[in-house]
């Protein structure tokens, strides 16, 4: 069988969806943020497939590499939201941080 | 002297007690000296002046009126221009009645002195008398209604104040009210007279109104209305004068103390009255005079018949009083003018004088026995007296003459004037054919003269009833004496007339000369001179008679109570009837008791009764009915539930049936099968509707439909907000996932 442009539209679907559902279901922070890390991968994936299959160069490429960038940059200010708040709440799950000051 | 100073002295005669009268209430407790010589002085002041205004009017013909305007109303509407004046008439009547006035009331301040010495509020007393004095003056001097009402008014709360003088006894406060009010039935008489007369004549002033009623113009066209006008400015002076049927309260002001009674209740006040009727007689219908003269008559029958089985000395004192102006009253009314008021200046001499002995008295035995610890005999009754002739001898002495006046005994003034008046109803029954008055007036003579000298002898003669307290009694101080002295003097003949036997021709009798009558010729009663020629006829006949009465009543008492030769007591026991009924003063009191106060609590009772069943039914059964509609039965579905619910669905029916047919009517014959629905839903409706206003009133619809309304929106608002509440979490994961749901609504939407 011919992997085809499909196949990673599923993939990256499926990545997608299980991204938000951990985005949703989760209550601890740091398990949101991977969620929102499997968003962003299935993103990449989508820009290198539609690189591939639809015939522009490297454009998509360069988007996934952006991404990437801006997702380690996303995730080394929100880990560091994430230690502050442990650090003042004693926990990190979002239900229970409610308040922006004590 | 000029008229002018007379109306400047009158002013200053007015005015002086009422003066006097602000600074004794304000200062009298303080000031020793203000509490009684200073009233003393300004009365003696004042009588002094009101001798040299009666002096001074006597030397001129023509009264003295003047008056000025005190309020203009303007135009006021239906009745027109209306002004109310003031002002004074200083004619020989008011002249001599102002010397009567101060005379009697600066000796009784005089002998105040004495009697009230030592009282609990003594300088108040004195302030009291003040204000009455003024405000007899004020009806004396007045020259219209509106003063003489409210003088008539000031006279009426001064004996009122001073009736209760001792109001820490219950009798005493009982009596002070029973005056008031009795005299203020009698005003309201008076008051609707003054009214009928200021309703036609725009004007209060006395000449105005002689002068308008002599110009032909009189109330409502009527004679009967001038007849009725005269006969309720008399029912003031029924009031003030104690006639029948008024003269219940007087008899009871002898609660007051002795010297108010010989002031007030003796010889001014009560002969207000008198001197009203004397102000008001031109004015006075054939009529209305005859009215008077049988009032009079049945007054003096009365009170003299009362006055026989009394045995409190002041009791007795009262009602020959009451009876003395009855006989004044007779006078007037059967148009001896001149002889009652000739009566009225002569009783005030003697009877003040009387009240003032009695007050002598009364005080020597309350004294006795006071000094003896006795607090149950009365000092006031006369079979607890007796042999006071030895130690009291000045007043016994003066005592006598009054006696000796008051009988009708020549040499003495009363007989002067009251064979004036016996001479007057004689001529009376001559020209009118009333000889119930003259016979009946001159029996009351003889019983004056019986019942005065059973008083004398049971007081001053015979033995006392104590043999120890008759040791204690002593002459009253010369305080008290002088004043006795001075009005045993004035009931001497001389001062009155030189001719001891005909009064007509003295002074007074000229002076006081019966005026014009003013009312149309056809009601008139019969005119000044062809009276006084009668009069002139009869005058030894009355002499004669009236001489013979006073003698045999004289000779009765002396021999009842002096010879004993008739025993008291057994004529007494062969008449028990009588003797209760006039000892229970014709039991008048308990008459009107239950009359009156009787039927006016009674009357009450059906008034009670209209408004509680009748009036407070209306505007409960208003109200039920109201509420009914307003909220329906439902209050009844609770309590009655069958009743209520016969009701209900019986409405609903029928209702419903009134309304399908009406549907029906209303559609005509070839109505479909929709239409029939239609008319199912409107009886429905009409059913509900019912069910509603049976169920929860009008206020069912307010409660159902539109509170069910407002509510409803409130439910539905709170159920879909108890719904979504459920969504609004304050989660970003629940926001986010509703965002999901959303997109993929909106996603199989547009596919």
């Amino acid at each position: 069988m011919e992997v085809g442009l499909t196949h990673f539209l599923i993939v990256s679907a499926i990545l997608f969806s299980l991204g938000l559902f951990a985005v949703i279901t989760r209550r601890n922070a740091i398990l949101v943020l991977m969620g929102v890390e499997l968003i962003l991968n299935s993103a990449n994936i989508n820009f290198i497939a539609f690189a591939k299959y639809g015939g522009m160069k490297l454009d998509g490429q360069a988007a996934a590499v952006f991404v990437i960038i801006l997702a380690a940059a996303e995730a080394a200010v929100a880990l560091a939201i994430v230690l502050n708040i442990y650090q003042r709440f004693k926990t990190v799950n979002v239900d229970e941080i409610s308040a922006m000051k004590e | 002297m000029n008229e002018q100073t007379l109306i400047n002295l009158s002013l200053a005669i007015l005015l002086l007690p009422i003066a006097s009268f602000v600074i004794q209430i304000f200062f009298g407790k303080k000031v020793s000296f203000l509490s009684d010589k200073f009233g003393t002085a300004i009365l003696f002041i004042c009588l002094a002046m009101s001798l040299a205004v009666m002096f001074g009017k006597l030397g001129i013909e023509e009264p003295i009126i003047t008056s000025f305007q005190w309020v203009d109303f303007g135009n006021v509407p239906v009745l027109g221009h209306l002004t109310i004046d003031l002002g004074f008439t200083i004619d020989n009547l008011s002249a001599i009645m102002l010397v009567v006035v101060t005379l009697v009331s600066s000796l009784v301040h005089l002998f105040s002195i004495g009697y009230m010495h030592g009282d609990v509020r003594y300088s108040r007393y004195f302030a009291y008398l003040s204000i009455f004095t003024f405000s007899m003056l004020m009806i004396v001097l007045t020259g219209n209604f509106f003063l003489m009402y409210v003088g008539w008014e000031l006279v009426g709360l001064s004996s009122y104040l001073l009736i209760g003088h001792w109001y820490e006894k219950k009798s005493a406060s009982n009596a002070a009210m029973k005056a008031f009010i009795v005299n203020r039935i009698g005003d309201i008489g008076m008051f609707t007279g003054i009214m009928i007369l200021y309703y036609t004549f725009h004007t209060f002033g006395f000449k105005e109104i002689f002068e308008a009623i002599g110009s032909g113009n009189i109330p409502m066209g009527s004679e009967k209305w001038l007849t009725a006008a005269g006969i309720l400015v008399f029912c003031g002076a029924i009031g003030k004068s104690a006639q029948f049927p008024l003269h219940v309260w007087l008899p009871d002001a002898m609660e007051g103390p002795t010297p108010v009674s010989a002031l007030i209740h003796a010889a001014t006040m009560v002969a207000a009255g008198v001197y009203l009727v004397a102000r008001t007689f031109p004015m006075m219908t054939a009529d209305a005079l005859t009215v008077i003269a049988y009032i009079g008559t049945i007054t003096a029958f009365i009170s003299a018949t009362i006055a026989v089985a009394q045995n409190d000395i002041k009791k007795v004192l009262a009602y020959s009083t009451v009876s003395q102006l009855g006989y004044m009253v007779v006078g007037l009314g059967v148009g001896a003018y001149t002889a009652g008021f000739f009566h009225l200046v002569t009783h005030a001499m003697f009877k003040a004088g009387l009240f003032l002995g009695s007050g002598s008295v009364i005080h020597a035995m309350h004294h006795a026995t006071h000094h003896m610890h006795d607090h149950h005999t009365d000092p006031q009754d006369m079979r607890n007296m007796g042999g006071l002739k030895n130690k009291m001898p000045i007043t016994f002495k003066v005592f006598l003459i009054y006696t000796a006046a008051i009988s009708g005994i020549p040499l003495f003034s009363g007989f002067l004037s009251k064979d004036m008046i016996l001479a007057g109803t004689l001529a009376f029954g001559n020209t009118t054919g009333h000889w119930i008055i003259p016979i009946t007036m001159f029996f009351i003579a003889g019983l004056t003269a019986f019942y005065m000298c059973r008083m004398l002898f049971l007081t001053f003669f015979g033995n006392h009833a104590d043999a120890h307290r008759y040791e204690h009694i002593h002459e009253s101080p010369k305080v008290m004496t002088i004043p006795l002295l001075i009005f045993a003097t004035l009931s001497f003949w001389i001062f009155f007339s030189f001719n001891p036997l005909d009064g007509a021709s003295g002074w007074l009798a000229k002076a006081v000369e019966r005026p014009e009558s003013v009312v149309p010729a056809t009601s008139a009663a019969i005119g000044p001179h062809e009276f006084e020629e009668e009069m002139h006829h009869e005058h030894y006949v009355a002499m004669g008679l009236s001489l013979l009465v006073a003698a045999i009543g004289i000779l009765i008492a002396y021999l009842t109570y002096y010879k004993k030769s008739i025993s008291a007591d057994a004529v007494a026991a062969k008449l028990p009837g009588m003797h209760k009924f006039l000892y229970n003063k014709w039991y008048f009191d308990e008459l009107y008791g239950s009359v009156v106060v009787g039927g006016t609590l009674a009357f009450t009772r059906v008034l009670r009764w209209i408004d509680t069943y009748i009036v407070d039914g209306m505007v409960n059964g208003t109200a039920t009915w109201t509420k009914a509609m307003v909220f329906g039965y439902s209050k009844n579905w609770k309590e009655k539930p069958v009743n209520a619910k016969i009701f209900l669905l019986g409405g609903l029916f029928v209702a419903g049936v009134v309304t399908a047919f009406s549907f029906r009517w209303l559609m005509g014959v070839e109505a479909g099968f929709i239409h029939l629905v239609w008319s199912g839903l409107g009886a429905l409706c009409a059913g509900l509707l019912t069910f509603f206003m049976f169920y929860g009133g009008a206020g069912g619809f307010d409660k159902f439909v539109v509170d069910g309304l407002v509510n409803g929106v409130a439910y539905a608002s709170g159920f879909f907000g108890i719904l979504f509440r459920k969504t609004q979490t304050g989660k970003v994961q629940t926001y986010i996932m509703l965002a999901l749901l959303g997109m993929m609504i909106i996603f199989f939407m547009m596919k």
